[in-house]
């Protein structure tokens, strides 16, 4: 099924996902068996119907699944060759270094500088100054800066839908954490703030590793460099997005990208 | 057809009258308390807020301690039951469904015991016990005074406070708890930092339904307060509280001391009506906020 060609061999994977299965607490199988390798500094896209497990692949690489009661995940996941599904794993500086972003804007109930703040003060003892200045660059790198400077102690829930969601890009990569994962970033958001993310994502996968679950398929194609199928919880095919798209090797690939169900 | 005309009035009017009722014993109350207290209010004016003095022989009174103990002990219990009820709102939500259940009987039980029966057992059980433990810090009180009185009331309004900050917390949405969670936060910083401001607004009401009841708390303070109509130097001494004061002196009291009671009572009922006019503007513009 995961069809690697040597070229991709070149290229240094920075979380190898092997044998993963996923169950809901009431038993339930949401994954079968995924095995996948997300690309350093690429933008890999998880496309597929929905329901078929994408955002639960997503959910499990910085283990926030492992909120609710009863959700488990079995199998293996390598991040730079440490396995974070291991009871061993510090689930704190997981989240450190792979930070997420969610289907709606989460800003947090505080100033558009405190939500930016935040996550620098819970993992790093820095002066006020140094905070202020990686706030600023980090709203800088979210192409947020200009539209907020002048309103920095504003809630950061008065911020339009699209700024909202940049201003938690904004928070994620603060911590410069090495893997951004993107949960349909941009399925609350207008066609005009989503472009503005997309191009946001293409400056950032020059510093970061970036995974992206999309029900858009256009979005995937715009942006990704590797993309994952998913259907009913397996992974059909993967393999770099402009093949994938024009020579699909599996059937339900094609049907899927030909629109033909889904 | 004509019978339900009828029974519409009927019913209409029933209620009107019950409204009324309601509304004219409020007013009536006021009036009330205001003219038997106007004989205090003239002979002592604005100095009976502010005198400490209660001396019944020369008939000289003064409200002041009852006052500033009524402050201090409600103060005081919300100072203690706040971080109480918000650990326990905490595990209420965060514990298995089952226990969660069983424990939120048990916080919402608190609320149905009748305050007569903490009174005993501050009486019986919490003065004696604070007694012994400050003796083992070689420190003399009877353990009757403020901090029993404060202890006590704490308990009696935790669960009121529980109960609104655990709605609170329940209410605040999975997304915001994940996004929290994904930044790197223990779940004791987000709760502190996250799900505390989400509802601060609602918690604040809650706390204002604590303090309106603390305020107004008689029987169980009156067992365990000391009964001093003086302002208490520390915590360990005993005081008194508006509504113990009352209590205390409504049986023998005529004359100027009878109106200067009145006007404890009046001072008391301004002071409650107060926080819980205070207490729903903050929930209704809480409300209209949300939507």
């Amino acid at each position: 099924m995961n069809t690697v060609n040597t070229a991709e061999h070149m290229v240094n994977s920075k979380i190898k996902v092997r044998n993963l299965s996923f169950y809901y607490e009431n038993g339930h199988q949401a994954l079968f068996n995924n095995d996948l390798d997300i690309h350093e500094n690429a933008i890999t896209a998880v496309i597929g119907p929905s329901g078929c497990g994408k955002s639960t692949h997503l959910r499990t690489y910085n283990r926030i699944y492992s909120l609710h009661r009863g959700q488990r995940a079995e199998g293996e996941i390598w991040l730079d060759g440490v396995n974070i599904l291991s009871p061993e794993m510090d689930v704190l500086s997981l989240r450190r270094r792979v930070g997420m972003i969610f289907q709606r804007p989460t800003p947090f109930p505080m100033s558009v500088f405190e939500n930016v703040a935040y996550p620098l003060r819970l993992h790093f003892k820095l002066s006020k100054r140094e905070i202020g200045d990686r706030v600023e660059l980090a709203l800088r790198d979210a192409s947020l800066w200009e539209e907020v400077k002048d309103s920095l102690h504003k809630s950061g829930q008065e911020l339009s839908g699209g700024q909202q969601q940049r201003l938690c890009i904004a928070r994620a990569i603060v911590t410069e954490p090495e893997v951004l994962l993107l949960d349909e970033p941009t399925s609350a958001i207008d066609p005009v703030a989503t472009l503005k993310i997309e191009d946001l994502l293409l400056r950032l996968k020059e510093r970061f590793t970036i995974v992206i679950v999309t029900h858009n398929m256009q979005q995937a194609a715009r942006i990704s460099d590797q993309t994952a199928f998913f259907y009913k919880g397996h992974i059909i095919e993967t393999g770099p997005t402009q093949r994938l798209f024009t020579t699909p090797k599996e059937k339900q690939t094609e049907d899927y990208i030909t629109g033909r169900f889904g | 057809m004509k019978r339900i005309n009828f029974l519409d009035s009927t019913f209409r009017n029933v209620c009107l009258i019950c409204t009324g009722v309601c509304g004219a014993i409020t007013v009536a109350l006021v009036v009330q308390l205001s003219s038997a207290s106007s004989e205090a209010w003239h002979t002592f004016g604005w100095g009976l807020l502010l005198s400490t003095e209660w001396d019944p022989v020369t008939n000289v009174y003064g409200a002041l301690p009852a006052i500033i103990g009524t402050l201090l002990t409600t103060g005081l219990a919300l100072f203690i039951a706040l971080p109480l009820a918000f650990l326990c709102a905490l595990q209420l939500v965060e514990a298995p469904p089952a226990l969660s259940k069983i424990l939120s009987h048990g916080i919402d039980l608190l609320a149905a015991i009748p305050s007569v029966i903490y009174g005993m057992w501050g009486l019986f059980i919490l003065c004696p016990l604070l007694q012994e433990a400050f003796w083992l810090l070689e420190i003399d009180t009877n353990g009757f005074g403020v901090l029993a009185a404060s202890l006590i009331l704490a308990l009696m309004i935790l669960p009121y406070i529980c109960a609104v900050m655990r709605d609170v917390l329940k209410m605040t949405p999975a997304l915001l708890k994940e996004a929290a969670m994904g930044v790197g936060c223990t779940p004791w910083e987000c709760a502190r930092d996250i799900f505390l401001r989400h509802g601060a607004k609602a918690l604040l009401g809650g706390i204002f339904i604590g303090l309106g009841r603390a305020l107004g708390e008689t029987m169980a303070v009156l067992f365990v307060v000391g009964n001093i109509i003086e302002i208490p130097s520390n915590l360990l001494e005993g005081c008194t509280t508006i509504s113990a004061t009352l209590a205390n002196n409504f049986a023998e009291a005529e004359g100027l001391q009878q109106s200067v009671l009145f006007a404890l009572g009046l001072i008391l009922l301004l002071m409650t009506f107060g926080i819980q006019v205070l207490a729903h503007c903050y929930l209704r513009k809480t409300a209209q906020m949300k939507g």
